[in-house]
């Protein structure tokens, strides 16, 4: 095994998964399928710079192989700037649920489970 | 003054004007209308300064640099053209604003009104005297917006809105066809600077694009100057103010079409395709506007359509490529600005004194206004073209000049024509004078109350009437040396010799004018008669047109947009990731090759494998236990943790320290958010769906993994990473190549990532700040803890280790932070170590104790953070050097050492400070609600408990 067929077969693998689960009904599955797209493509495009072994792009006297930064500068953002937009994706979830009382990405009314009760008891409000 | 600042001045003037009166928008009448007229008479007299050396040959230019990688220069240039337009946009300017002021009553909005009004006349002024056409074409469109305004000035009546609406589709619509014509024809000549364009006209006539760039300028002049097909806005635009209709709809605004047919006539002028479809749309617009003219009602509408007929006749004369007709167009511009300004200012006062603007309710207005009757029918005069007006003689030129060229091979073509349509502009000038001004009065309540106004309305009218009457009189004096060398310009040749005069002898002009005037006199005596036929004639409205194909495209462009643009986000993400698996498909099988390249792969040692396998097998139960929601946050955590080891193995020690940080903020990101989100609900997609879903997700898995294997097991091609390698010390300062490249080469896509990070904070903060409200509030209002919590609040262990922990994690952040620039760190992974540190705290001490004690407001630090970033790239602007050029130095210090200062710390600060603020305001924002739902339900159980021991007894 190669380390090349490491990281392509877990990109792919993380594509698949990822996929399948964007392509799910509930917003919260969403959110998750989101972060395993965004695992595989910062992976990819890290992986374009190739895979380089005890190489860091830390200059040091009498090294002269390093691997090549660039796809890890653009990828030291890419990372950041994926949670920023996972944690916009979850509020928005969050702020929709809370809205219509439905974890369904359109917002269809649609059964949540009865363990958090608040869908079903939003309707009755603050009894007395 | 020196001339460049002259220019500049000259067009400054107006916009600041706008500005000025915009600002004090709550002053009187007299405080607008002053600096109006105050800016357009200073303007007038910089540009009189400039006159007596433009007349005698001289160009003045002015040059700035604005975009010059675009060929986008702040270029000015006032010749003879340019100066005649500008005459007239500032003189006219000054006389409608003297006009406006009395025509507007006080309670008006006139600060909008003048504002408005000023912002167009800099516009125009930026068409007339703009040297580079790109910046002509931004004023080009400046000039629909300003129109835009004025005609829906009063806002409350629909017709203003309408037409305003129309005017705007119709001229900005134009202008986007200009844009295309103007960059074609830059493009076609090598350069946008206008002086350069004119210069090669050769050059542009023979390219091939020609006719394109030609017809894309002509559809944006024919738009603007009311055109046929296009001429129908102009009688809409009659909704505006009659100040605006008088100076933009008669004397400027729609004399732009034909003063850039001017413009450019030594460009394109010549060819067979240029003269025939100008002058022949010129020819036809002239004869409509006039018939239809004669059998309108609303005074205004009467003059919209002879302005429309008018400006046919010039589009006609420019067309014909010849100069003497060029010549002709010229001094027929100067005439109708004249002429018909006053018009329009006498229609206002007809309107302002007897109510109405119908036509067939006035009459024997002569008596009660004799001067305002006077004005309006010397002006009408020389509108009809009656000697010795001075639109008899630029009407005769015309007329001259018609047999000079055969339209379609038949040489009586365009005299017929021709002597058609001054017959009717003569017609229809007769009926506005008698039927307003002369005869039995029609209707006495319009009557009653009729008077000549005051000076302040008719000064202006009665001063452009007499301007007309003096253009005929004593033409040599007053108009021939700018004429000639306008048109010596507009043909660019020498100035021709000129001979304006009321009586050449009997010629073909003279027996043509004396045609219209007699066959003139005719359709006026059977008006009557010709009007029952009109109205019995069904005619198609170009407006209703105009409306029609509007709502036929807004219907299917409607059904486009719903067609693919569906409210399912599940239609549109499988027909995102579906088309993407096609274009990896199309891609693979076009691109040929074997899957894997040539290059030697590494060798994976047994831990490798393992974790591989691990990561592998968390994917699968993410996918699999998605419904049990805090399992899977587990699952989460171990793809993140095997993905930075990866990291760490494969040279990326920045990459590693990032993803491990941000995967423990996204996880209590989660955690958080699931508190208040369903933890497990059931499955919503039936088997043939998941089905369907899972053959293309695993297709999509083979076609990336494939893809990524490819390229893989490819050598890399050239890139620019080797001149990062080599200048990070030398240029950058620091030895952490990343970070050098994220602080200095790349300063600017970090800059723009923190911003982007700062917004996500902020919206996530707007996002749960208001969810107190509505629905949101409610439901949160009666939501139950569902989880089992530890029966201590706050565990003691936790808190201790919390507490120690604090202030050694601030001093890893520092450190990492200190030595981002030569070692793995750097502001993004400080950022995320203080937040966690930070975090900590609000999960062992609780929302509240730890909030209480926080000495910092994540919004400032957003702020501040991109500010200093900011703030760094401007100080390298300031220092000279491009925007973010960093800089660094030695310095050393007694104990410490020599050590490093590089400016790009001060940005990586920026970086610091705006993630830690986006972080702690999207966690501690969300624990907040959290915190807030939890005592809403604490007291419910206080309330509920409290309740049935009550009720117990």
């Amino acid at each position: 095994m190669t380390y090349e067929f490491l990281v392509a077969s877990a990109i792919g693998v993380l594509v698949a998964g990822g996929i399948y689960l964007a392509l799910r009904a509930r917003t919260f599955q969403v959110v998750l399928g989101l972060t395993l797209i965004s695992h595989a493509v910062n992976l990819f495009l890290f992986a374009s710079g190739r895979l380089v072994l005890a190489r860091p792009p830390i200059l040091a006297k009498g090294v002269n192989h390093y691997t090549d930064p660039l796809p890890q500068a653009l990828v030291l953002t890419a990372i950041v700037i994926t949670f920023g937009m996972t944690a916009l994706v979850v509020i928005l979830a969050l702020r929709s649920f809370l809205e219509t009382g439905s974890d369904h990405v359109d917002g269809a009314i649609v059964p949540c489970d009865g363990q958090d009760g608040m869908a079903e008891s939003a309707g009755e409000g603050e009894a007395p | 003054m020196a001339i460049a600042a002259t220019l500049a001045t000259l067009l400054v003037l107006p916009f600041a004007a706008a500005l000025a009166i915009a600002l004090v928008g709550g002053a009187t009448r007299a405080v607008h209308s002053g600096l109006a007229a105050a800016a357009s008479a200073l303007g007038l007299a910089l540009l009189g300064s400039l006159a007596p050396e433009v007349l005698s040959g001289a160009v003045m230019q002015a040059r700035w640099d604005w975009v010059p990688s675009l060929g986008l220069d702040l270029a000015l240039m006032v010749d003879p053209l340019g100066l005649m337009f500008a005459a007239l946009i500032l003189g006219i300017g000054l006389l409608v604003a003297l006009y406006a002021h009395f025509y507007l009553y006080p309670g008006e909005a006139t600060g909008r009104f003048f504002a408005s009004l000023m912002l167009f006349q800099g516009a125009m002024l930026g068409i007339v005297i703009a040297g580079n056409v790109l910046l002509l074409l931004v004023f080009w469109e400046l000039t629909s917006l300003a129109s835009f305004l004025l005609i829906g000035f009063w806002q409350h009546k629909p017709e203003a809105r309408q037409g305003a609406r129309l005017a705007l589709a119709i001229t900005g619509g134009g202008g986007l066809a200009l844009i295309g014509g103007l960059v074609l024809l830059g493009l076609l000549a090598g350069s946008f600077d206008l002086a350069t364009i004119l210069a090669r006209g050769a050059a542009v006539r023979a390219a091939p694009l020609y006719p394109l760039a030609l017809g894309l300028i002509l559809v944006g002049c024919f738009t603007k100057s009311a055109q046929f097909p296009f001429h129908f806005w102009l009688p809409h635009a009659m909704a505006a103010p009659t100040p605006v209709s008088a100076y933009l709809h008669s004397a400027t605004m729609v004399k732009a079409g034909v003063f850039l047919l001017a413009r450019l006539w030594p460009v394109l002028a010549g060819t067979e395709l240029y003269t025939v479809t100008v002058t022949s749309v010129g020819l036809v617009t002239m004869i409509l506007g006039a018939v239809v003219a004669l059998f309108r009602h609303d005074l205004k509408s009467i003059l919209a359509y002879s302005t429309i007929s008018q400006l046919g006749m010039l589009v006609m004369l420019l067309g014909m490529s010849l100069k003497a007709a060029a010549l002709a167009a010229v001094l027929h511009i100067l005439n109708h600005a004249a002429f018909k300004a006053a018009l329009f200012m006498g229609a206002g006062i007809v309107e302002h004194e007897t109510g109405t603007r119908d036509i067939r309710r006035l009459g024997g207005l002569a008596k009660a206004m004799p001067i305002t009757a006077l004005i309006a029918t010397l002006a009408a005069a020389s509108m009809a073209g009656v000697p010795p007006m001075g639109g008899f003689i630029s009407k005769e030129l015309m007329l001259y000049q018609t047999d000079k060229l055969a339209l379609f091979g038949q040489p009586w073509l365009l005299p017929l024509l021709a002597t058609l349509g001054a017959g009717f502009s003569v017609a229809y000038s007769l009926r506005l004078v008698a039927h307003q001004f002369f005869g039995a009065p029609r209707e006495a309540e319009a009557h009653a109350r009729a008077h000549d106004p005051g000076i302040g309305l008719i000064a202006a009218p009665a001063l452009l009437t007499t301007l007309a009457v003096l253009l005929g009189l004593i033409p040599m004096a007053l108009a021939a040396p700018l004429v000639a060398a306008v048109t010596g310009v507009v043909t660019g040749g020498a100035p021709p010799h000129l001979d304006l005069a009321l009586w050449h002898g009997v010629n073909l002009a003279l027996v043509l004018s004396l045609a219209a005037l007699g066959g003139g006199a005719l359709l006026f005596w059977r008006h009557g008669a010709l009007m029952a036929l009109w109205e019995r004639a069904t005619l198609p409205d170009a407006k209703r047109l105009f409306e029609t194909a509007l709502a036929f495209a807004d219907r299917w462009v409607r059904k486009g947009i719903v067609a693919l643009h569906t409210p399912s986000l599940q239609r549109m993400l499988l027909a995102v990731f579906a088309v993407t698996v096609l274009l990896v498909i199309e891609g693979a099988l076009t691109g040929g090759g074997a899957l894997p390249g040539g290059r030697p792969g590494l060798a994976a040692p047994l831990p490798a494998v393992i974790a591989w396998a691990l990561l592998l097998t968390a994917c699968a139960a993410v996918v699999n236990e998605a419904r049990q929601r805090f399992a899977v946050l587990i699952y989460v955590s171990v793809i993140g943790l095997i993905i930075s080891l990866a990291f760490v193995e494969l040279s990326a020690p920045d990459l590693a320290l990032t993803q491990i940080s941000v995967e423990v903020v996204t996880v209590l990101l989660l955690l958080l958010a699931l508190n208040l989100l369903p933890k497990s609900p059931p499955s919503l997609s039936g088997a043939p769906r998941r089905w369907r879903d899972g053959v293309l997700a695993v297709l999509g898995g083979t076609l990336f993994g494939g893809l990524a294997y490819a390229m893989l097991t490819r050598a890399p091609g050239e890139s620019i990473s080797a001149w990062h390698l080599a200048n990070a010390k030398p240029g950058g300062g620091g030895t952490n190549v990343v970070n050098v490249i994220l602080v200095d080469f790349r300063a600017f896509d970090t800059l723009g990532e923190i911003i982007v990070l700062g917004i996500a904070g902020l919206t996530i903060y707007a996002l749960l700040d208001t969810t107190a409200r509505g629905a949101a509030g409610a439901r949160l209002g009666t939501w139950r803890e569902d989880m089992p919590h530890s029966p201590e609040r706050h565990p003691m262990m936790l808190l201790a280790a919390s507490r120690i922990i604090l202030p050694l994690t601030l001093t890893v952040g520092i450190y990492l932070f200190l030595r981002g620039h030569n070692q793995p760190g750097g502001g993004f992974i400080a950022a995320l170590v203080v937040a966690i540190a930070f975090l900590v705290q609000y999960l062992a001490a609780g929302f509240d104790w730890s909030d209480a004690r926080k000495r910092f407001g994540e919004h400032q630090m957003i702020g501040w953070g991109v500010l200093v970033a900011m703030g760094t790239g401007l100080a390298a602007m300031v220092l000279g050097a491009p925007f973010l050029t960093s800089a660094y130095d030695y310095f050393s210090l007694p104990l410490i050492g020599t050590f490093e200062l590089a400016s790009a710390m001060a940005f990586d600060a920026g970086v610091f400070l705006t993630v830690f603020g986006a972080v702690m305001l999207a966690l501690a924002q969300l624990s907040h609600i959290a915190r807030r739902a939890a005592r809403a339900h604490a007291a419910r159980i206080e309330a509920e408990g409290a309740g049935a021991g009550e009720s117990a007894p």
